[in-house]
């Protein structure tokens, strides 16, 4: 009781104090000019604070990590549980929740080594992209949306499967016809605790997406995310500047609130429908 | 015996069988199944006639619900699942290479000991097997559903909330539900897996009713524990012991003057 009032008190005072000192600077920008303008020049002796393309950056990055991450993740999870002898299971999944446990810097360098200079190559652009960092950050949700779905298809009573198949269906159709549907639920889990990883995750999106302060207008441009703006100037930030990068973080928040909110009412209106509650 | 008979020799424990006229809908032949190497079913011959219900009784492990679930290859997805001879439906092998496994499982199909309706709504529920099976049109799936579910006598209860979820109706209501959902594809044979285990007397009794009226138009093989169920719901009754087909008879054959000593036992409750 003590531990989990102390967690809850604990999100409260961080909820309060980014709040506390990041509204100041938003209502003297003014909440619209600090969203959606474009020009942020903190430093300037005339400074001004739009954070319009860091969330530009960040939506498009979490949206590209959200296609590759969770189709991927599916798929595997897809494959595990359905199509896959479950010695091989107990090898394998234990091996993809392995990646989760590779800190970010790591696969920011990889992705800056590697996956940088091939964009440049094939595709053109600087390398430094949104699809670098959507790249990187798709494969670090794997390990999340592969194993929370993984145990929701598994929980799926094994007798929604035998009646379909038992009414002529096959096995291909039985999975994305009835065991997506019934695991509807934890599948959302897996796909919002995904997300959150990929909004969050600052690292190695630093590391791969070029940081530019323009709005991206394609997958091969550099972009800035809300959480990188943070990290990046952090440390030389002091007064209004300071106040801003926690105006950003409030920002953060309540996208990360709004997501997580709807993802919620939309799994719960899903169970309702199906009649599972 | 019948002169016209298409098979003058039955294998033992038929031959005393007053055959139907129809030839055998299905034909089970020198049948045996194991699990990872541990034999469930030995050598088993039995015949399966069209419009009549055979049903088939043992104590708990004698390898009823194998013989059942091998009738349209459920067993298949047990990947230690492995059998030798066949099982002939109108004549052809359904272990055949060349079977289309989910047609086999339209034409024969399955109702489990316990009633799962897929988590959705009854009509969906009902429309299931019928869409995978390529049949669109609202206007036949409706009459698909309504023609189904009066043959399970379960229409007057539900038709005003076929929209609602199929897990809120009874345990004996959704038990009917899945055998009209098995019914509104138009199956040939009918496998009922202790159908009534888990239901009241009176649930019971409108599934018997509802069978007695099927039996008309399918083969109906209904697994059951309950002997009292098999003297009542069918006309030839198969008495299974340890993997082995003991005897195979009329059903008044069978609980009046059966052939083998251990039959009479089990019937009369002296072991099983």
């Amino acid at each position: 009781m003590l531990v989990a009032f102390s967690a809850v008190s604990a999100l409260a005072l961080i909820t309060a104090f980014i709040f506390r000192a990041g509204l100041p600077i938003m209502m003297k920008v003014g909440l619209g000019d600090f969203i959606f303008s474009n020009e942020w020049r903190p430093t300037d002796a005339s400074p001004s604070f739009g954070i319009f393309p860091m969330i530009m950056g960040s939506l498009a990055v979490t949206a590209g990590a959200m296609v590759i991450g969770v189709s991927l993740g599916l798929a595997c999870a897809i494959v595990l549980t359905q199509f896959c002898h479950p010695r091989a299971v107990s090898v394998l999944k234990p091996a993809i929740e392995l990646l989760a446990g590779i800190p970010s810097v790591v696969f920011g360098f990889i992705g800056v080594v590697i996956l940088v200079p091939l964009i440049r190559q094939y595709l053109g652009g600087w390398g430094l992209s949104v699809l670098a960092a959507s790249l990187v950050l798709g494969i670090m949700m794997l390990p999340t949306v592969t194993s929370i779905t993984v145990d929701a298809l598994q929980a799926v009573p094994r007798s929604y499967g035998d009646g379909s198949i038992a009414l002529g269906a096959t096995k291909w159709q039985t999975t994305h016809m009835v065991l997506l549907k019934a695991a509807g639920s934890g599948i959302m889990a897996a796909v919002i605790l995904g997300m959150g990883r990929a909004i969050g995750e600052t690292m190695a999106v630093i590391m791969v997406i070029g940081n530019w302060l323009d709005v991206p207008h394609s997958i091969l441009d550099p972009a800035r995310t809300l959480t990188s703006n943070i990290a990046l100037e952090m440390g030389y930030s002091a007064g209004e500047h300071r106040q801003a990068l926690f105006a950003t973080g409030v920002v953060l928040f309540v996208i990360i609130m709004a997501v997580n909110t709807a993802a919620l009412a939309f799994s719960r209106h899903h169970l309702r429908k199906a009649g599972m509650r | 015996m019948d002169k016209t008979s298409p098979a003058p020799i039955g294998p033992p424990g038929q031959i005393d069988d007053p055959r139907p006229t129809q030839p055998p809908k299905i034909s089970v032949r020198g049948f045996s199944a194991s699990f990872d190497g541990q034999s469930v079913l030995r050598n088993v011959d039995l015949d399966i006639y069209p419009a009549q219900r055979l049903a088939i009784i043992g104590p708990a492990g004698s390898g009823k619900t194998v013989l059942l679930r091998s009738l349209n290859r459920l067993n298949d997805l047990e990947p230690t699942f492995s059998k030798m001879g066949e099982i002939v439906l109108d004549g052809q092998d359904i272990y055949d290479q060349r079977q289309d496994v989910p047609s086999l499982r339209r034409r024969v199909g399955m109702v489990y000991a316990v009633p799962v309706p897929l988590p959705w709504s009854i009509y969906d529920n009902l429309v299931y097997g019928l869409k995978l099976a390529g049949i669109r049109g609202r206007r036949r799936l409706n009459e698909a559903v309504e023609s189904s579910l009066r043959s399970v006598v379960l229409w007057d209860e539900v038709k005003d909330r076929l929209k609602e979820p199929a897990m809120n109706l009874s345990g004996g209501q959704q038990q009917r539900l899945c055998l009209a959902r098995v019914l509104a594809l138009e199956p040939e044979v009918l496998l009922l897996d202790e159908p009534c285990s888990g239901l009241d007397p009176i649930s019971t009794a409108k599934i018997e009713e509802a069978l007695a009226e099927l039996k008309s138009k399918y083969a109906i093989v209904l697994v059951t524990n309950n002997t009292k169920q098999a003297a009542r719901a069918s006309d030839r009754t198969a008495f299974f012991l340890m993997g082995e087909l003991i005897e195979c008879n009329t059903t008044s054959q069978i609980f009046t003057s059966p052939r083998h000593n251990r039959t009479s036992a089990y019937i009369t409750g002296h072991f099983g």
